[in-house]
């Protein structure tokens, strides 16, 4: 398996269990995933203007009966803190799939303070916490991470690992 | 302030002939109001996730799209969402109306005065956004073409109806949300885990 190749298996996971709704805030490493929902006449590519907007869709989505997921990057976790009350007071299902940055040959220093509070901020609000660094391992994780969601109404998160990614190329080498 | 709209006659007018509306409910006083005309299992209160009310009710216009969906929510509460104003309008659900019910205070915690109250105009928020239909209401002879929107799903849509800055006396919804999820859920024939 190509390394790039793991959006697509997560296309294709989210597919399989009906997932009709996915929430984004976009960022590079899950481009491909979001132009794959955008082709998709029978999913809805929502685009949200703060993260915290996606819990909030994505438990209005679970009260009309529709399963939906929520992308973003590490960045974007802090801005759901509150939100994720909504989750655990009612009981809502909700998978959020993040992917990480400022954790692993980052050029931008500004992404790593919330880099480093991505996962105990998580599990502070009682978010399960998984997490795919290798492309091998993303298929198993997510389809894991869409049960404990789903079946057994569990918010969780899976953090897709920077390392995953690939660095992101700001400038050319020893320029 | 005699000639302001009352918020609970405005709400209870909102679901009087409510047939199948599914009405979500931010936080604090619309909760009330909501409570007060009378409580019902396709209606979903919040008790926090304050500026989240919107953004509920266009995931379930998207899940539920034969559905009239109407969120009720107060200025203080929107204002803190308004980003999700935006969502929507990129979204267009025809079935979803959001209605402010503005008095320009953050009432709760002691009626200080909002953004609203120094001129912002969520309606023109709204408009801005991408809601075909949007209205500032101040009249009870206003809420006739409100409640007749609310059903048309030719949105979305969406009101400003300024209302007197006082709290009625409080008329409490259950605040357990796991119940209030289930009865709704259970309300569209859908199953509980």
């Amino acid at each position: 398996m190509a390394a790039a190749d793991w959006p697509d298996e997560i296309y294709d996971l989210l597919k399989q269990a009906g997932v009709k709704q996915v929430a984004y805030v976009p960022d590079a490493g899950h481009a491909r995933l979001i132009e794959r929902v955008h082709a998709d006449n029978d999913m809805k590519a929502v685009v949200l203007t703060t993260e915290e907007e996606g819990v909030a869709l994505c438990c209005g989505a679970w009260l009309g009966g529709e399963r939906a997921v929520l992308l973003m990057q590490s960045s974007g976790v802090g801005n759901c803190i509150n939100m994720l009350s909504l989750v655990e007071n009612c009981r809502f299902p909700l998978l959020a799939l993040i992917t990480m940055r400022g954790e692993w040959g980052e050029f931008n220093q500004w992404q790593e303070p919330m880099s480093r509070a991505t996962q105990p901020s998580l599990e502070l609000m009682g978010v399960t916490v998984y997490r795919a660094d290798r492309a091998e391992d993303v298929t198993e994780t997510v389809a894991a991470a869409l049960d404990t969601a789903f079946r057994s109404d569990q918010a969780v998160a899976v953090l897709l690992g920077q390392r995953l990614i690939g660095r992101k190329e700001w400038t050319k080498p020893h320029e | 302030m005699s000639d302001l709209l009352e918020r609970r006659a405005v709400v209870k007018r909102l679901v009087a002939n409510r047939r199948d509306l599914l009405v979500v409910a931010g936080l604090g006083s619309t909760a009330y109001d909501l409570f007060a005309a009378g409580d019902h299992p396709a209606n979903f209160y919040l008790w926090g996730a304050m500026g989240g009310a919107a953004m509920i009710g266009l995931g379930l216009a998207l899940a539920q799209p034969a559905k009239p969906v109407l969120v009720v929510t107060g200025d203080g509460e929107q204002l803190m969402g308004m980003g999700g104003l935006a969502t929507i309008g990129a979204q267009r659900p025809a079935n979803l109306s959001v209605v402010v019910i503005d008095n320009e205070r953050f009432g709760e915690t002691g009626l200080q005065r909002s953004h609203t109250a120094y001129g912002a105009d969520l309606a023109g928020v709204a408009k801005a956004c991408g809601f075909g239909w949007t209205r500032e209401i101040r009249a009870e002879t206003q809420l006739g073409e409100l409640v007749d929107r609310l059903h048309a799903k030719a949105g979305p849509s969406f009101a400003v109806v300024k209302v007197a800055p006082v709290n009625p006396p409080r008329v409490l919804p259950a605040r357990d949300g796991v119940y209030v999820k289930n009865r709704f859920r259970e309300s569209l024939g859908l199953g509980v885990n």
